[in-house]
């Protein structure tokens, strides 16, 4: 397996990265910081990837870094077979309604930005016969509620285009698979209060390395929220717009 | 998201502003007592982190409050995410990790590639700072010392804001006052230690029974030579004749020959499911219990075993701690040293049982020579270990051992401690005025502080 990934120097790609090292991947890491990102490389060296791992500059916020950082690690990689995104960014509700810059830089980042780099990832996946683009959104995305109302917008908009394009490239070899977390204790939930279903990246991380083996186009994680997600979207909006979830 | 300021995700901060909302969540140790009101902040950026935080708290394995904010503290750094190796050379062994790798993973990861840590305590759910903080020992401690005399570098972030690379030859005081320092002398961010090959993943061991105190501390001092592990079991319940009875445990490296296969990964845990209300652990319980495992070992045994059941019987139940219901409990260890003589650990448990004082069974074990970290708790003698239940009473318990201890000129562990009292503890080591000026030269503002250094040094 020859996977490129972006996000795995933290919370749940740091997991995924993990899980594919100790099962011998060649791994190319995607991010903004070199030396974090060379960091995260060693450790996965030290946890079983293959050969050397490489690592490429790429920023989620600045679309102009994309194909570089890509055929960076095809070279690097000499090809490769999947890709993995778990970079994202997140903020309270009442943060990003405070402070509209904040709120521009996430909407770009984890919708337009995330977007434009799969459009690039999967024309490559193509180029080569196809392969896997694994993409974290959120069940945040599935209904409009109150606590997530703008990230959950960004995410919903990243759930309906990879479901369109699992439709449309899936014959033609390009297996997209969207991951739907609920709430995991990572770095980016810290300080907020953990819900009882509360994940652990590591756990999220063996449901997404699963899906990624089997080609399951949508999957929830932990699984619970998969039933908890079907009777949200079952609710009515008259009882929607009185709870407070 | 690099960028999130930390203390935007800080609840408080050492003094609260009037409209700070009150804080609800709490803090404790692996005792579970005392709690305290605080909140641990992970992040994957430890460096970042212990800017704002300089306290640091791993699996938050330490049973009393070394690993608890102080007063009028509220939050506490914690490391468990920062946990990447940095490097290992199979050639020399020598593993350079962030501070939070846990030795779970050391284990999990290295035991299959024929390494284990130089030395481990009771339980892998710790983190490598964490041993360097308690500068852990284990049940080779009579031949391989401490987790410090392995260690060849640490990073550390002191009181005064700076990233400092100590070693035994470089700031060596920091160096040895961090080996052992509970985490006081600065926040621990990576550790360099030197890993131990080993023939086989696998160990063989004997388990053999004593019939009394005297007898079990003659065959550890016996096994020393031969054993390069030992440690026992002791029944503090049982008096006269038979006080101090036990199982003694004496272990090696399993040869290649002998071992029954490689290492068989992924070992599940039940977990305690609720808290034992109080009378689940009272004396007729505690004495039932240690009957049968008395008797259990009548025969004793030899045989090759997975290094989990001969190193970390506990790990195998999760959350086991809830055995002591809801108010927890309290470890007490001690040495003894070797000039209190042969007889101090029978005046020990004496001292213990006349008292009342009941305890599952106690982990006695023989030390080698004293490490060079500041505080570093073992020293040529006899170690003996209990948990002790908190009650009314536990307190003057406490008092009344650590006054024992004191006659005998034997001193405790802190990263069992949450009861000892200021004066006993002081005047117990020598060594901490030492350990002091180590501390107040690389935090001269006094910024690093614990809970229980607030109890036992003032600040
Ligand atoms: N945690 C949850 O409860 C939860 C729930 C639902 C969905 N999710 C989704 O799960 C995914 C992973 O979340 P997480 O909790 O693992 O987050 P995390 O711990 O904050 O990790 C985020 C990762 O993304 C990288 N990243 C962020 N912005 C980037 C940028 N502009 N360019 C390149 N890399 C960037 C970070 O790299 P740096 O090292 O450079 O910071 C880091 O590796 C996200 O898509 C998130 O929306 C999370």
């Amino acid at each position: 397996m020859k996977v490129i990934l972006v996000g795995a120097t933290k919370g749940i790609g740091r997991a995924v990265a993990r899980r594919l090292a100790s099962r011998g991947a060649s791994m190319s890491l995607l991010g903004r910081d070199k030396a974090e990102l060379e960091r995260s490389a060693r450790d996965l060296e030290a946890r079983g990837a293959a050969g050397r791992v490489v690592t490429a500059l790429c920023d989620m916020a600045d679309p102009d870094t994309f194909d570089a950082a890509l055929a960076s690690a095809d070279a690097d990689l000499d090809g490769f077979d999947t890709v993995v995104v778990t970079a994202a960014a997140f903020a309270t509700q009442e943060r990003l309604e405070a402070e509209p810059a904040l709120l521009r830089r996430l909407l770009d980042t984890n919708f337009t930005n995330t977007i434009l780099f799969c459009e690039a990832a999967r024309k490559s996946l193509l180029s080569h016969g196809g392969g896997t683009l694994c993409v974290v959104s959120s069940v945040a995305g599935e209904r409009g509620r109150k606590p997530v109302v703008l990230y959950g917008a960004s995410k919903a908009g990243l759930s309906a285009y990879l479901e369109g394009l699992d439709h449309k490239f899936r014959p033609q070899g390009l297996v997209t698979v969207c991951v739907k977390p609920g709430f995991v204790t990572t770095s980016m939930t810290e300080g907020l209060p953990a819900p009882p279903l509360a994940g652990t990246p590591e756990a999220v991380a063996a449901r997404i390395v699963r899906a990624i083996d089997r080609g399951t186009p949508v999957v929830y994680a932990p699984g619970i929220w998969a039933l908890v997600m079907f009777v949200i979207r079952l609710l009515p909006r008259t009882v929607m717009r009185r709870v407070g979830f | 998201m690099t960028a999130k300021p930390l203390a935007r995700r800080l609840p408080g901060s050492r003094s609260p502003s009037p409209d700070t909302p009150p804080l609800t969540s709490t803090l404790s140790g692996w005792g579970r007592a005392p709690v305290v009101p605080g909140v641990e902040i992970r992040d994957e950026d430890l460096r970042a982190l212990t800017k704002d935080i300089p306290l640091v708290r791993g699996l938050g394995r330490a049973y009393g409050d070394a690993a608890l904010p102080a007063p009028g503290d509220v939050a506490i750094a914690g490391s468990t995410r920062a946990d990447r190796i940095l490097s290992f050379d199979p050639t020399t062994g020598i593993l350079r990790a962030e501070a939070g790798l846990s030795l779970d993973t050391i284990c999990d990861l290295f035991l299959p590639r024929g390494f284990f840590t130089p030395i481990t305590p009771g339980t892998r759910f710790v983190t490598l700072g964490g041993m360097v903080a308690c500068d852990v020992h284990g049940k080779n401690h009579h031949v391989d010392g401490t987790f410090g005399r392995h260690v060849g570098a640490l990073t550390v972030r002191t009181g005064t804001g700076q990233i400092v690379t100590c070693s035994p030859d470089r700031h060596a005081d920091l160096f040895w006052a961090t080996i052992g320092g509970m985490g006081l002398t600065g926040a621990v961010l990576d550790v360099t230690v030197r890993l131990t090959p080993i023939p086989s993943p696998w160990i063989f061991e004997e388990r053999e029974c004593m019939s009394d105190i005297d007898t079990f501390v003659t065959a550890l001092k016996g096994a020393q030579a031969t054993w390069p592990m030992t440690a026992g079991w002791i029944d503090c319940l049982s008096g006269g004749r038979s006080m101090g009875r036990g199982v003694i445990l004496r272990g090696r490296w399993a040869t290649a020959a002998e071992a029954p296969g490689p290492f068989p990964g992924g070992y599940r845990r039940p977990s305690v499911p609720f808290d034992f209300p109080e009378f689940a652990l009272s004396r007729p319980t505690i004495r039932l219990f240690n009957d049968v495992f008395y008797l259990k070992h009548r025969r004793g045994s030899r045989r090759v075993v997975h290094p989990y059941t001969f190193f970390y019987p506990l790990d195998a139940i999760g959350r086991w701690t809830r055995m002591y219901g809801t108010r927890g409990f309290t470890q007490y260890q001690c040495v003894l040293p070797e000039a209190a003589g042969p007889d101090a650990p029978r005046r020990f448990l004496t001292a213990l049982t006349s008292r009342g004082g009941a305890s599952f069974l106690c982990v006695i074990k023989d030390c080698g020579a004293e490490g060079q970290g500041l505080l570093s708790f073992p020293r040529p003698g006899i170690s003996i270990a209990l948990d002790i239940p908190m009650r009314d009473h536990t307190q003057a318990l406490i008092d009344a051992l650590n006054e024992q201890v004191l006659r005998e000129g034997g001193r405790i562990y802190l990263a069992k401690d949450a009861l000892s009292r200021a004066e006993h503890y002081r005047a117990m080591d020598p060594r901490i005025g030492h350990f002091l000026d180590v501390r107040r030269h690389w935090d001269p503002d006094g910024r690093i502080r614990s809970a229980q250094s607030a109890r036992l040094f003032g600040w």
